[in-house]
């Protein structure tokens, strides 16, 4: 469970994050959506602590991520993400970019950690790429890479942070079919994303974000067809 | 005014003695890079560390051995510690003063590469896990090493070069030190050093071959 409390986060003078309360039950796919400057990516990197908060807490599993007793990187161990930019690794191959981290942090054996990245990456589809380096993948194929790369470490809860934004239009739809494949598998997953429709068909509960608060959270049949906020007609008829 | 008579044959003869001083300049200026290289990656952790006194460290010694003669770092590292009682061989202050040039200019690549590298490449690493130092020797600095690559090719030859300030602190078993020596038993200045010349330029030739090989079979992305 992933529990977030009253979590306050200035960049300067500007506060990104006015306050956010919200819990994330185990299983649960929750998407983010809102307009840019709304704080819903700011919140991700929050929950897995490459950013501090100003105050507040976010819970994972009762631990307390800004703790200073914490050890971020177990804790990470827990926790994937994904951004928007999917920072593969060009000097590794895409196996290789898989079994980093479950070599070097879990300290698999080389078979052991080949293993799961080749099951990883057969999950997403790239089973046949395994000895390519990522130059040669597409926007997608690289960002379903990242995906992977995350799952390897077996996490419990998966963060996706605009994970279609920098795609062509041509390759959203392979990766949202992976996002939906995770999602179906009972994986909890927190989504900031723009797409509407995916965000409509796989959540259990949708939230917006508006100006660093979230205005309104529900289940998207209610969202999405009774939205109570003025700024949220707005929005969905701005991006309908 | 020119009645020079050219023995090539006096200086060709005394060439495995010269080739036997072309090992040994490279036997220095390889360890000279060898150390340099790793010593240039604890420069480059001082100056990533945060900390002010790490940075300073690593920021003098660049700029020192940048902006100061390699010369004069070679007669420090020879002459100069002995002012305090310590004595190197000339070999080893040879050895000392190139690897401490080294240092100096790979920190300064390191440096430029680090800038090539987009941060969310160590925050990737980050996320899945690895800690700060894993990071940077797993993700970012095999990809800072390939950037630097040509720029420490230039240095590998810079530190074949280098060698030949040997003869100020006495050094008489490398390239240089051992055409000096043969200079002054036969006098054939010119035939003699325009030999070493050849040989320290088909040194730098090969190095730069091997580079360029290596860096073919090494970076494949």
């Amino acid at each position: 469970m992933i529990e977030i409390q009253n979590v306050r986060k200035s960049f300067g003078a500007l506060e990104v994050l006015k306050g956010i309360d919200l819990t994330v039950q185990n299983g649960e796919v929750l998407t983010i959506i809102g307009g840019s400057g709304s704080g819903k990516s700011t919140l991700l990197t929050c929950i897995n602590g490459l950013e501090p908060i100003d105050s507040g807490r976010i819970l994972v599993d009762g631990t307390e991520v800004h703790a200073r007793s914490t050890d971020l990187n177990e804790l990470r161990q827990k926790i994937g993400i994904v951004f928007q930019q999917w920072n593969a690794f060009p000097h590794l191959t895409v196996l290789e970019n898989v079994m980093l981290a479950p070599r070097k942090v879990k300290g698999m054996s080389k078979p052991e950690a080949e293993a799961m990245a080749v099951k990883q990456l057969e999950h997403v589809g790239l089973g046949d790429k395994l000895s390519v380096y990522p130059s040669r993948l597409s926007g997608g194929q690289q960002q379903r890479m990242a995906i992977a790369r995350a799952l390897a470490m077996s996490p419990k809860y998966m963060l996706f942070d605009e994970v279609t934004s920098a795609l062509d239009p041509m390759l959203v739809g392979e990766v949202l079919d992976t996002l939906r494949l995770l999602a179906s598998e009972g994986m909890t997953m927190i989504c900031v994303t723009h797409e509407m429709k995916f965000a409509r068909e796989v959540s259990d509960r949708v939230a917006f974000f508006h100006q660093g608060v979230m205005a309104e959270i529900a289940p998207p049949a209610e969202l999405f067809g009774a939205p109570k906020s003025p700024d949220l007609q707005k929005f969905l008829a701005a991006t309908a | 005014m020119f009645n020079y008579t050219f023995q090539w044959k006096q200086a060709l003869a005394r060439l495995p003695q010269m080739l036997d001083g072309a090992v040994v300049t490279m036997q220095v200026a390889l360890l000279s890079m060898a150390i340099g290289i790793a010593l240039a990656v604890v420069l480059t952790l001082f100056r990533l560390s945060g900390s002010r006194i790490l940075s300073g460290i690593a920021t003098s010694w660049v700029e020192i051995a940048r902006n100061t003669p390699a010369l004069f770092q070679i007669y420090m590292a020879h002459f100069g510690v002995a002012s305090f009682g310590i004595h190197f061989s000339p070999w080893t202050s040879l050895l000392l003063g190139i690897t401490f040039n080294n240092a100096g200019y790979l920190a300064e690549n390191f440096r430029g590469a680090l800038k090539a590298i987009p941060d969310t490449q160590a925050r990737a690493g980050r996320s899945l896990g690895l800690s700060e130092l894993q990071a940077f020797r797993f993700i970012v600095m095999p990809q800072m090493l390939r950037i630097s690559f040509l720029p420490m090719t230039n240095q590998m030859v810079w530190a074949i070069l280098m060698t030949s300030l040997g003869v100020t602190v006495g050094m008489n078993t490398d390239l240089y030190g051992v055409t000096q020596d043969l200079n002054a038993l036969t006098f054939r200045t010119f035939e003699l050093f325009a030999v070493a010349a050849v040989i320290f330029y088909l040194i730098t030739k090969v190095i730069q071959l091997g580079a360029r090989l290596l860096a073919r079979r090494m970076f494949r992305y």
